[in-house]
């Protein structure tokens, strides 16, 4: 086992059960992750980039092969035990997530609530980290007033609040417009700076260009390009 | 422990922000709830009303023991006490041949026929004694007792045997309208807690999302049911509540009504004497429509 990986892909495969027979989404798939890495996972749509996310969140289970997050195997997290690993990674999603029933203070609260974090540690945080993604005077707004950009920037705020050891962003800008992606992206890496491990899923050739950092390329389930400063290339 | 105190309280503040929030969905399943209550607790009455009825159609059932034309006094008082002992016996009355006579006569007054012949007759009529059972099936028994060797030079005759169609009539009638009463009641309650379910269903259907949301930042199991747990058992507090205010108020105008109609149904009364254990009824069924209904809702959302 290596021990320098947050992440570890060990020979991974999905295959999907459809009504049309069996849908290869990945095929032995091999990958490491380091501590502080900001990892773009790049590639067109339906390559597979989302189900790599999924099985590192716990969402779908791998049909061949193991994964490993810090070392622990984490197919051996049952049901149950599934919200330990999460708590442990923040996600960042295309549709945001957020809960549409609670302000924008709340849905970042609940993050620190559903683990048990003291009332007084809840209120010093989130107006820090609302303060970090500029939503400060959005505090008790519900998700429905909230622009696309700012609710993106909520959801990297609840993602954040727990300190997880690495971010997923699932084409964190698919849904804002350019200013805006730029806005995602400038946050991501100052998270990154901060020492948070990010992998990053998109399509979008400019961010992968612009950001000269690790790039993975996927297309039709398999890694074909794994490069230091990698730009795309398909 | 602080620390499930402090979830706990999170749980319960989470739930009543959910049920304040979600008002508009919160009226329809607590009036489908509030239907679903009224249906049941409307059955006990149905069911008040109906046994009333029915003890009132039995009070007017009665035999008639007709006594020899020379039975002595004493004769009388025996048979009399010996029938009033009886726990199946609820009243004996008993009227002489005289006032057999008199009441006849007054009955008959305009009949000029009928008098001259009974002048010539003189007293035809046999004294008798009016027996009533506390239930309908226990003639039967009663007639037996009277059929002892002993009452034989005293009784002449018991129109039993012209009333017992009837009686065994009424009898199978309680019968079958309780059993069926039963019946009816249950489906019902069933069908009511089918519809409940269904529309806690769909109102738990709206938050699919968000049950999948919590669950892929990382909450627990229990921390993603409590507060919808919370908001089911508050449903079921204020339809039981409002049921119970609906109930008071419908028997406030109809108690009367149904009473004239039914004697000695006091629908009211039974509400006032039993209120608290029917508000504990009903709120325990909101309770368990609500809080269980919920937490069977939500159970397939949380499987992510």
């Amino acid at each position: 086992m290596v021990h320098d990986s947050v992440i570890e892909f060990k020979n991974v495969s999905k295959i999907y059960q459809t009504n049309n027979g069996e849908c290869a989404a990945l095929t032995k798939v091999d990958l490491a992750v380091r501590p502080k890495d900001f990892l773009s996972v790049a590639g067109p749509s339906g390559s597979g980039k989302s189900t790599l996310l999924k099985l590192l969140l716990g969402e779908e289970r791998p049909t061949d092969g193991q994964i490993f997050f810090n070392g622990q195997d984490i197919a051996l997290f049952s049901t149950s035990e599934m919200p330990h690993l999460r708590r442990r990674i923040g996600t960042i999603f295309q549709d945001f997530k957020l809960l549409s029933n609670k302000t924008v203070y709340e849905n970042i609260a609940f993050a620190m609530e559903m683990v048990g974090k003291p009332t007084k540690e809840i209120e010093q945080d989130v107006p820090q980290v609302l303060e970090l993604v500029g939503l400060s005077d959005k505090t008790e707004y519900f998700p429905h007033q909230l622009s696309g950009g700012e609710k993106q920037r909520a959801s990297i705020a609840r993602a954040l609040i727990h300190r997880p050891e690495v971010i997923l962003a699932d084409e964190p800008t698919g849904n804002l417009d350019l200013l805006n992606t730029w806005d995602v992206v400038r946050l991501l890496l100052k998270i990154n700076e901060l020492g948070t491990t990010i992998i990053l899923a998109t399509h979008d050739r400019e961010i992968i260009n612009n950001l000269n950092r690790r790039v993975i390329t996927i297309n039709r389930g398999k890694v074909i390009r794994d490069e230091e400063n990698g730009r795309y290339v398909l | 422990m602080s620390i499930f105190y402090l979830t706990f309280g999170r749980i319960l503040k989470s739930g009543w922000n959910n049920f304040l929030r979600n008002r508009w969905l919160a009226l329809a399943t607590i009036s489908v709830m509030v239907l679903a209550i009224f249906f049941m607790t409307g059955l006990i009455f149905v069911n008040l009303i109906g046994k009333t009825l029915l003890v009132n159609l039995q009070n007017k059932v009665d035999i008639s023991v007709y006594l020899k034309q020379d039975v002595s006094e004493q004769d009388v008082s025996i048979i009399r006490s010996d029938l009033t002992f009886l726990n199946e016996v609820k009243d004996v009355n008993y009227i002489s041949a005289d006032e057999a006579l008199a009441s006849f006569k007054a009955k008959h007054q305009d009949n000029a026929v009928l008098m001259e012949s009974l002048q010539e007759l003189g007293n035809p009529l046999l004294p008798v004694l009016n027996v009533e059972a506390q239930e309908a099936s226990q003639y039967e028994a009663i007639v037996n007792f009277l059929g002892q060797d002993k009452y034989q030079k005293i009784v002449d005759k018991i129109n039993y045997q012209q009333t017992k169609p009837l009686i065994d009539r009424l009898s199978s009638f309680t019968n079958k309208v309780s059993r069926g009463g039963l019946i009816i009641s249950i489906i019902l309650a069933l069908v009511a807690g089918l519809v409940t379910f269904n529309t806690i269903r769909l109102a738990m259907y709206n938050f699919r999302h968000e049950v999948s949301v919590m669950r892929l930042v990382g909450a627990s199991n229990w921390y993603i049911r409590g507060p919808f747990l919370v908001e089911g058992i508050i449903y079921g507090v204020i339809a039981a509540v409002s049921t119970t205010t609906l109930l008071f108020i419908s028997l406030y105008f109809l108690s009367p009504k149904i009473n004239s109609l039914v004697p000695g149904s006091d629908l009211l009364g039974w509400f006032k004497v039993n209120f608290f254990s029917l508000l504990f009824f009903q709120t325990g069924a909101g309770i368990l429509l609500g809080g269980v209904g919920s937490l069977v809702a939500i159970r397939k959302y949380l499987k992510v």
